[in-house]
């Protein structure tokens, strides 16, 4: 319990902060935003108003937005809290989700907003024209915004017992069921439009509260970054080692391969992230598509300098002994800054932000992987060609219901379950299952559908199998105290034959391979027509999705 | 061209579909190479700028732990550079696109909705 943790620093028996502050803040967030979605959710009755909020948002909004998908607890506590502990390891990870945001701005947004719809399926549907190749795609669409959504509703159940301390597992499952119903209700009447409000809501007061909070601990340090650090690395167990790279990921050579692994997860995940790509057509064109993605950037790599500072300064003002002792370990180092700084009323804020960060995310996995299934499978694979747009929608509507009540359920289930790799999963997936096939339906006239079904199923099975049988599931001890650190709990099982916790150095090149081979020995060549088709769409925008349109 | 007619998926009944037609003219090649010249450069350079980044940071840890003003090492000199590469290259990039890019797609986007109107006018 964070109280239990901190009670050496506040004497009174209440121990860090008053869920019931905690609890009033984040109420209020929930009031505020629950207004803005009835308010602007219009009545989204073409598909173009449910899954794309009409087309009407500026770049900068949409950018905003995106930052706050992007920007998820994992980001907000988990990097901030990683370099809490381990120093510049984590600031490394942080680099990684930066630069990530070039390959979306160069090679993916504008030509995937002129050739698409809604989903990423509908580029690879344009360029190939073949019901297994969308199949496949919604699919690994699926699985991705599936296992985000499960690392998101476990963190809620995690975060719940921090910040509000609720430590009984009947509280903490309500704590789930709440987050699951806000979310369904979000979805089923604010639609995108709803939710991007949600999302720019919270982006704005994450950046704003993370800013706050990086100016309090500069002052603190004299606005001296030499002298932040040294008082960091001063108070740190490890001493000067924080300072540089290697706490964390420089053991031995298996975990730095692994590093690059993950860091090649990273930087190739995020433009294949389907919630990700879903936003950049809720904007009228690719001009703005672009613009939503150079905001990101600023919000994002703003934001990441901030948790550089954060982090350094709870490593100094909380201490690494605190953070450890406390629930959730590293997640709790920016909460317990909070803290320090400003007392219960930041503290409040801060679990309040993060609360609604667990939300806004979830609320936007929902409806893309609704609109995955609505649009895809259903009006695409299913019965292809006589779904009327109120039929697609509704279907879409029952979807985000089942997805909502299957995410609470799996986020009881794994609650107590160590499911933090699912976030670097998901990355992974998304690196190795999506982003060949979108490259090659763009740039490559070569492309046929029996390579992108190779490469979407070969990058989909790889990773996941590949995970499975990793450490991260089975096998790894801690020499300590001989407890697993997997996510089965048993430390005699182990069936991790791959000795990295991350599949992408294997799982992304060979997708990339397999989509190659897939299409080269395909008897059926690619069609010379389809290919100009996405090509000169892609680039000049001819028959582009408009603003308000009626898709036909 | 507005002798030819266009079928409701935009298909042209004689010689090639319109994006054909606008993917062979000399315009769309120009726009194309511009486009692949700076992205897949600049893409092949900030990949190679980070994975170097991150190879020093695993294989070179006692290079980036060198002090260079107080505390402040190479280490964190090098990743504050990548946050400025990545700023840097969104800033060159939006202006890039502005100049070279906008202008050419929306001309051939104009003219291709031109054709598309003539060419339906001359069908009813």
């Amino acid at each position: 319990m964070i109280r239990a943790a901190a009670a050496g620093a506040a004497t009174s028996v209440q121990g860090v902060g008053k869920p019931i502050v905690n609890i009033a803040i984040f109420a209020f967030f929930v009031t505020v935003t629950l207004v803005i979605a009835i308010r602007v959710a219009g009545k989204n009755k073409t598909t173009a108003d449910y899954y794309a909020g009409g087309r009407v948002f500026s770049g900068r909004q949409n950018g905003i937005a995106i930052g706050g998908d992007y920007l998820s607890a994992a980001s907000f506590l988990g990097i901030a809290g990683t370099i809490a502990l381990y120093g510049y390891d984590g600031f490394l990870y942080s680099i990684g989700f930066l630069v990530a945001w070039l390959v979306v701005l160069l090679l993916v947004a504008e030509p995937l907003r002129n050739t698409g719809r809604y989903t990423m399926a509908d580029v690879l549907h344009l360029r190939l024209r073949a019901k297994p190749v969308r199949a496949a795609a919604a699919l690994s669409t699926l699985t991705v915004s599936l296992f985000y959504l499960l690392a998101q509703m476990a963190a809620a159940g995690a975060l719940v017992n921090l910040l509000l301390g609720v430590k009984s597992t009947l509280g903490q499952d309500l704590t789930i069921t709440v987050v699951g119903v806000l979310m369904i209700f979000y979805v089923l009447v604010g639609g995108m439009r709803g939710t991007t409000w949600v999302q720019i809501v919270k982006a704005t007061i994450l950046l704003l509260g993370a800013a706050v909070m990086t100016a309090w601990v500069l002052t603190e340090a004299g606005f001296n970054l030499s002298s932040l650090l040294h008082h960091a690395a001063a108070a740190s167990p490890a001493g000067n080692a924080v300072l540089g790279p290697g706490l964390k990921y420089g053991a031995s050579t298996t975990s730095k391969l692994d590093f690059i692994s993950l860091s090649l997860a990273l930087v190739l995940g995020t433009a294949g992230l389907p919630h990700v790509l879903m936003r950049l057509y809720t904007v009228p064109d690719a001009k703005q598509a672009r613009r939503s993605v150079i905001w990101t950037v600023w919000v994002v790599g703003l934001f990441y300098i901030f948790t550089l500072v954060l982090g350094y300064g709870a490593m100094w003002l909380v201490g690494a002994q605190r953070i450890e002792a406390a629930p959730g370990t590293a997640d709790s180092a920016v909460p317990l800054l909070a803290f320090h700084l400003g007392g219960t009323l930041l503290l409040g804020s801060v679990a309040a932000v993060a609360f609604a960060t667990i939300l806004a995310v979830v609320a936007g996995l929902t409806i893309t992987a609704s609109a995955s299934f609505a649009h895809d499978v259903y009006a695409g694979v299913l019965r292809p060609g006589d779904v009327e747009p109120r039929d697609e929608i509704r279907v879409a509507r029952i979807t985000a219901v089942v997805i909502g009540l299957l995410a609470v359920a799996g986020g009881i289930m794994a609650k107590n379950i160590n499911v933090a790799f699912l976030v670097a999963l998901a990355f992974a997936v998304a690196a190795s299952a999506n982003l060949p096939s979108i490259l090659y339906s763009l740039y490559w006239p070569r492309f046929t559908a029996r390579g992108a079904q190779w490469s979407i199923y070969g990058g989909l099975i790889s990773s996941v199998t590949l995970i499975i049988f990793s450490p991260v599931v089975s096998g790894q001890i801690n020499p300590a105290t001989g407890a697993s650190l997997s996510m089965i709990s048993d430390p005699h099982i182990n069936f991790a034959f791959f000795p990295l916790d991350n599949p992408g150095i294997v799982s992304i090149p060979l997708s990339f391979f397999l989509g190659w081979l897939g299409s080269v020995t395909d008897r059926r060549t690619s069609e010379s027509a389809r290919f100009a088709r996405v090509q000169v769409a892609a680039l000049t925008g001819i028959s582009a999705e408009r603003t308000g349109q009626v898709p036909t | 061209m507005a002798a030819v007619a266009v079928t409701e998926s935009g298909q042209y009944r004689q010689g090639g579909t319109k994006y054909e037609i606008v993917q062979a003219s000399r315009e769309f090649h120009t726009l194309r190479r511009r486009f692949l010249r700076i992205t897949i450069p600049v893409a092949v350079l900030f990949l190679g700028w980070y994975f170097l980044y991150v190879a020093v940071a695993a294989f070179a840890p006692g290079f980036m732990r060198i002090k260079v003003i107080g505390d402040v090492n190479i280490g964190l000199c090098f990743g504050a550079m990548q946050f400025v590469s990545t700023f840097g290259i969104t800033l060159f990039y939006a202006r890039w696109a502005r100049r070279n890019i906008d202008p050419v797609a929306e001309r051939l986007r104009n003219r291709a909705e031109l054709r598309n109107r003539a060419e339906k006018g001359g069908r009813g």
